[in-house]
């Protein structure tokens, strides 16, 4: 049977450019300008996974993301990866949101969706964790604000066939420090994609090209008309960073003299001193 | 000049390229050049990303861009492996000229399985006696039973050993003033008596084959003949001129790329007296000149791509290109080896590999002399700033 399938995804800074990320020690923000960004990668591992789906079962890849207005570019890359539609929901207001305000607000951009395509999502999957907050947390609150069961931390989703019904039943592996675990489950639900999971394909030109004609839409504040103000942005966010500081590495050389005799006195005592060398 | 700016679909591509290299080419690079194999298998999987194709229109199963994009994926390539960049670049040899000359039913016939990676492409048209002395092949096309038979020797030939569909060049005859004739023919892998000769032992972009390439009664029909009877020197100097030493110009481009992202990493990592050498205005004067080499074969490369893209003239162009871009790879990597020092000459860094394949494509679709010549002949008889 076709899936409705939504991906969150999320530009984040390139990896080989972390040398030059730095943290804003007042508003405790990473602060990116000039650092190129790329799809998160366990976001890619569910784009490939959504993918999969839709090209076994038919249906539709939607794709959504809060982020700054360039991060349009990225949703055109995960069009040309071959997704189908994708959402921007892009305002100053939503700025600086903890992963709470963020998941309700990708739930009422789902909600808009949805309304504006008269069907319910079937199938929600994100990135297990993003590269630059790492909490994992999104998918766990996106499942309990749309009432669907959710599983994080997801390394295989596989069908199990059909039930009496007609409806397709999945088993699911979610991995343990461990092992892992395994589940069965029906849609509706909300998965956390573990990066590994599935081997995200190349970007084809072709792909590239076909994007170009794909909607993406790009909603602002406004436009979430469901959603309310105390729960947006880093004022809707209860999590607020505390001290935040790069820790004093600094290393202090001392030249000893003397007779080579004195120098080894000298080092054994600072040696002791400092607990490295104990005893006789 | 010509001015031009990427699109954002060239961006993507560029993006998209570089990630593909970064995965299946980038860690294997060195080891393909160390052991001078060709990762023929990589064909297919270019294919599907739309690289071998990347110029043929869609209707022939390419993927519609053009001389810029193509470009971009050859810099992408050669960034890492200038020795599958060539493979590549001599690839688009093949489906280039038929694209061009064929007729409907060659190009439905060969041009699909090129671009989709079923089927890699070659170009012969170098003899023993010279590249650059086209009219002094001594390859023969004989007219015969309704076909061709085709007899000769080709070497320096690119993609030699690994190529399923050629196209090859070969004297067919005299015009009424004695001067020799011509012709283009596609010659497919397995034909009888079409065989790969000797393979050569290469300085730089090992990672590509390049051999000789034997014909010996080869009988071929006579569709297989590339436009007229005759258009065999138009067919390959314009697959040379504007195609390979555009390719070979992309190449260089990459490894300029190569250079510049190793004299960053090197001169701010390696640490001499307490700092790393990225201090040092020694260093800091070689970092600007690699830099600038790149930023100027960049301009030229990209500049007469857009202008074959255009639809202009762009002979001289893509030679001036080919010839600064080739030299200053050369010069760059050269002056990384003494910025590295030591560590240079040792395998383990790119460097020696970049100096080796920026030497390797001098000669590689026409050498420097060659190329001064086109772009003296050119400015001599018309310079217009």
């Amino acid at each position: 049977m076709p899936y409705n399938i939504a991906v969150c995804v999320k530009p984040v800074p390139d990896p080989k450019h972390y040398d030059r990320v730095t943290i804003d020690p007042v508003k405790k923000t990473i602060t990116r300008a000039g650092i190129p960004t790329l799809i998160n990668p366990p976001d890619k591992s569910a784009i490939e996974a959504a993918l999969q789906l839709r090209e076994r079962c038919g249906g539709s890849v939607v794709v959504i993301s809060m982020a700054p207005p360039d991060g349009a570019e990225i949703l055109r890359e995960v069009l040309a990866m071959g997704a189908d539609e994708a959402f921007l929901l892009s305002d100053r207001a939503l700025g600086g949101a903890d992963t709470l305000a963020t998941s309700y607000t990708l739930l009422h951009g789902l909600k808009k969706i949805e309304a504006a395509k008269g069907f319910r999502f079937d199938i929600v999957l994100c990135g297990n964790e993003t590269a630059d907050g790492a909490t994992a947390q999104v998918s766990s609150q996106l499942g309990e604000w749309l009432e669907y069961p959710h599983l994080w931390n997801v390394s295989a989703l596989e069908s199990k066939g059909t039930d009496g019904e007609g409806k397709e039943t999945f088993l699911l592996r979610t991995k343990m420090e461990n092992g892992y675990m395994e589940w069965t489950a029906q849609t509706p639900f909300v998965l956390g994609i573990a990066r590994d999971m599935t081997k995200p394909r190349f970007t084809s030109v072709m792909g590239i090209m076909k994007a170009k004609n794909k909607p993406l839409t790009v909603w602002n504040r406004a436009d979430l008309d469901t959603a309310e103000d105390t729960y947006l942005g880093l004022p809707g966010s209860p999590t607020q960073p505390g001290v935040i500081f790069s820790p004093d590495l600094k290393r202090s050389g001392e030249l000893l003299t003397g007779t080579p005799e004195e120098i080894v006195g000298r080092i054994t005592a600072i040696l002791r001193a400092s607990g490295v060398v104990t005893g006789g | 000049m010509h001015f031009f700016e990427f699109t954002e679909e060239q961006k993507m591509l560029r993006k998209a390229v570089r990630e593909f290299v970064d995965a299946e080419i980038a860690p294997k690079a060195a080891e393909w050049d160390e052991k001078d194999v060709c990762p023929v298998e990589l064909f297919k999987k270019m294919g599907e990303l739309g690289i071998n194709g990347i110029f043929v229109p869609e209707q022939y199963g390419g993927a519609g861009q053009g001389s810029v994009a193509r470009a971009i994926c050859l810099e992408e390539i050669s960034r890492h492996s200038a020795g599958l960049g060539i493979a590549m670049m001599t690839h688009h040899m093949g489906p280039y000229p038929i694209l061009l000359y064929g007729t409907e039913e060659q190009k439905k016939k060969y041009i699909p399985d090129l671009c989709s990676g079923k089927k890699v492409g070659g170009l012969a048209v170098t003899e023993p006696g010279g590249g650059s002395d086209f009219s002094g092949q001594k390859t023969t096309g004989e007219k015969k039973d309704g076909g061709w038979v085709l007899n000769g020797r080709k070497c320096f030939i690119t993609n030699s050993h690994i190529a399923d569909t050629s196209v090859v060049t070969a004297k067919t005859g005299e015009d009424e003033k004695g001067r020799p004739k011509l012709s283009a023919f596609i010659v497919e892998k397995g034909t009888k008596g079409f065989e790969a000769g000797r393979k050569e032992h290469k300085l730089g972009l090992r990672g590509s084959v390049t051999g000789d390439v034997v014909l010996t009664d080869v009988k071929v029909p006579a569709d297989a003949l590339l436009g007229k009877e005759g258009d065999g020197a138009k067919i390959g100097m314009n697959a040379i001129g504007e195609v390979g030493r555009a390719g070979m110009s992309a190449i260089c481009v990459g490894i300029l790329r190569g250079c510049v992202e190793e004299a960053v990493k090197f001169s701010n990592e390696r640490i001499v007296y307490g700092k790393p050498i990225s201090k040092l205005q020694a260093i800091q004067f070689e970092v600007a000149k690699i830099r600038t080499y790149y930023e100027a074969a960049r301009l030229m490369t990209y500049s007469a791509a857009s202008l074959k893209d255009d639809g202009k003239p762009c002979a001289n162009e893509v030679a001036m290109a080919k010839y600064f871009s080739t030299e200053y790879a050369t010069d760059a990597s050269k002056r990384l080896m003494d910025l590295m020092g030591g560590y240079g000459v040792i395998n383990e860094y790119p460097v020696g590999r970049f100096l080796r394949d920026a030497l390797a494509s001098i000669p590689s679709g026409g050498t420097s002399h060659i190329m001064q010549i086109i772009i003296a002949a050119n400015t001599l008889s018309g310079f217009q700033p």
